[in-house]
């Protein structure tokens, strides 16, 4: 089953989005039928979400979000949620803020 | 029982309180805390870095560098908080600076009135219009963007204390954080300049050449911790990029060390530690000039030679100047505007002038460190019209 989640883009990360902070968005089912993970949905972000190549770096670092980007599952650290091995549920509330932006 | 309740996993336990689920891992120390016994430790670290740094005294007045960005917002929010909760009697106000950044700074200013309100205290806001009837919008168009964190750093420096002595207020707080700290020695240490190496984890500064003291009482809080605290509080912050480009080389420095973060959390608290027991031998012959004890009396052939050899500007890349080459000499006020300055022009007046001349070649001079690396990227770009 696809899942249904909410995903945040905040700290300045939203620029990269078209300026959208918020975005509802359904991860669709993994060819293999396995179960939908954080990793699927950094994949349909950077496959889907990100209008300019150039922007993806700002995202990603090899091949995982990029340190300096704070990612919360429903408000917990993602470190304490397994990073993005997580399976996601619906509902889900996956944030991404940016720590590096002047304070 | 109820069949859809699920039993957190005792690994998810806060591992403080033991009772609610665990939702930060400090990069501190790694503890996995709940949101709760987070603000208790988050805020109980920086009160006690105030009392232990005997920040402030009763009844003083103290201005908060408000930009309207998560740390600054945070700043004013946490100190408001804990002023109450403790009693430290002071009195908090806002002090913005509006540099003329079209599309940022009116946006980022927008943020800091709306906190105004939110935590009901006063603002202050100085612009480089008034103050220099440059907008920074007009010194690029000028000087060029390669120049700008250049200007914008010494026009700020001295807006503020200007601002905080029009508020008749003696101490300006800034947002500073731990990240900030360990990147600053980091960028230190990697240009090889040692004299600010020592300087540069110092919690309260005062530059001889100003009144004006300042401090940093997040100097152990990590940026994460403050976007964290920022995001659950859900306070209201900026967070746009400057529009004019941030300096390469600490954005470099900065990259260095969020990678190292991620390795290694506490290498950013470990910088800091190594940055303060950092204690360099004297230098014998330069020293001499620079040091003013107090037994020594400087006579008038002592001032020439200051004079001479000081006039020159130094402007840090990090966008401040240093102001106390030879030894402030008490009451000496720039010839230009009449700010306190231990050279005859002081720092912004010298700039202005070459705006006004409408040449942005300035020569950096007098440099602390070698030649070399270090003072090769304080060399701007020479730009011609």
């Amino acid at each position: 089953m696809p899942v249904s989640i909410k995903v945040e883009f905040l700290g300045g990360l939203d620029v990269i989005f078209e300026s959208q902070r918020y975005h509802k968005l359904t991860v669709p089912n993994n060819e293999d039928e396995s179960p939908i993970i954080l990793k699927n949905l950094i994949d349909y972000i950077v496959n889907n979400m990100i209008s300019d190549p150039k922007d993806v770096e700002v995202f990603i670092e090899n091949d995982t979000i990029r340190p300096g980007i704070l990612t919360l599952i429903n408000d917990t650290d993602w470190e304490l949620e397994g990073e993005d091995q997580y399976e996601l549920e619906n509902g889900d509330v996956i944030s991404f803020t940016s720590t590096l932006h002047g304070g | 029982m109820v069949e859809n309740f699920v039993k957190p996993k005792i690994s998810q336990l806060c591992e403080q309180c033991h009772s609610r689920k665990a939702q930060v891992k400090r990069p501190k120390n790694l503890q996995k805390i709940c949101k709760e016994c987070f603000y208790d430790v988050f805020e109980t670290e920086i009160h006690n870095t105030i009392v232990n740094n005997k920040l402030f005294y009763p009844g003083e007045r103290v201005a908060v560098g408000a930009s309207g960005g998560k740390d600054s917002t945070v700043l004013a929010y946490i100190l408001k908080l804990l002023n109450e909760r403790y009693n430290y009697g002071i009195e908090i106000v806002l002090l913005s600076i509006d540099e003329g950044i079209i599309g940022y700074r009116d946006d980022s200013l927008a943020t800091v009135k709306r906190n105004q309100q939110q935590y009901q205290l006063p603002l202050e806001i100085v612009s480089y219009k008034e103050l220099y009837n440059w907008t920074m919008d007009e010194i690029v168009s000028c000087a060029g963007i390669r120049n700008s964190c250049t200007y914008c750093g010494v026009f700020r420096r001295q807006a503020l204390d200007r601002g905080a002595a029009k508020l008749e207020i003696n101490h300006v707080v800034t947002g500073h954080n731990a990240d900030d700290m360990a990147e600053t020695v980091l960028m230190n240490l990697l240009r090889g300049d040692v004299a600010r190496l020592e300087k540069s984890t110092t919690i309260m500064t005062s530059s001889a050449g100003s009144p004006i003291k300042r401090s940093k009482p997040f100097k152990y809080s990590y940026q994460k911790e403050i976007v964290l605290y920022a995001h659950y509080k859900k306070l209201d912050y900026f967070s746009t990029e400057c529009s004019y480009a941030p300096e390469a080389f600490r954005g470099t420095a900065r990259e260095l060390m969020k990678n190292l973060e991620a390795i290694r959390p506490s290498c950013i608290i470990d910088i800091i530690h190594s940055g303060e027991n950092l204690v360099l031998k004297e230098k014998k012959i330069k020293q001499q000039f620079r040091k003013t004890s107090p037994k020594k009396v400087i006579n008038n052939e002592n001032d020439k030679h200051h004079d001479n050899k000081h006039n020159e500007i130094e402007i840090r890349p990090d966008g401040s100047v240093s102001l106390n080459k030879g030894g402030f000499i008490d009451g000496n006020r720039c010839e230009r505007c009449g700010y306190l300055s231990s050279n005859k022009i002081c720092k912004a007046c010298i700039l202005l002038e070459g705006l006004e001349a409408n040449r942005a070649k300035i020569r950096l001079d007098n440099d602390t460190s070698s030649d070399g690396a270090a003072k090769l990227t304080r060399t701007l770009e020479q730009l011609s019209f």
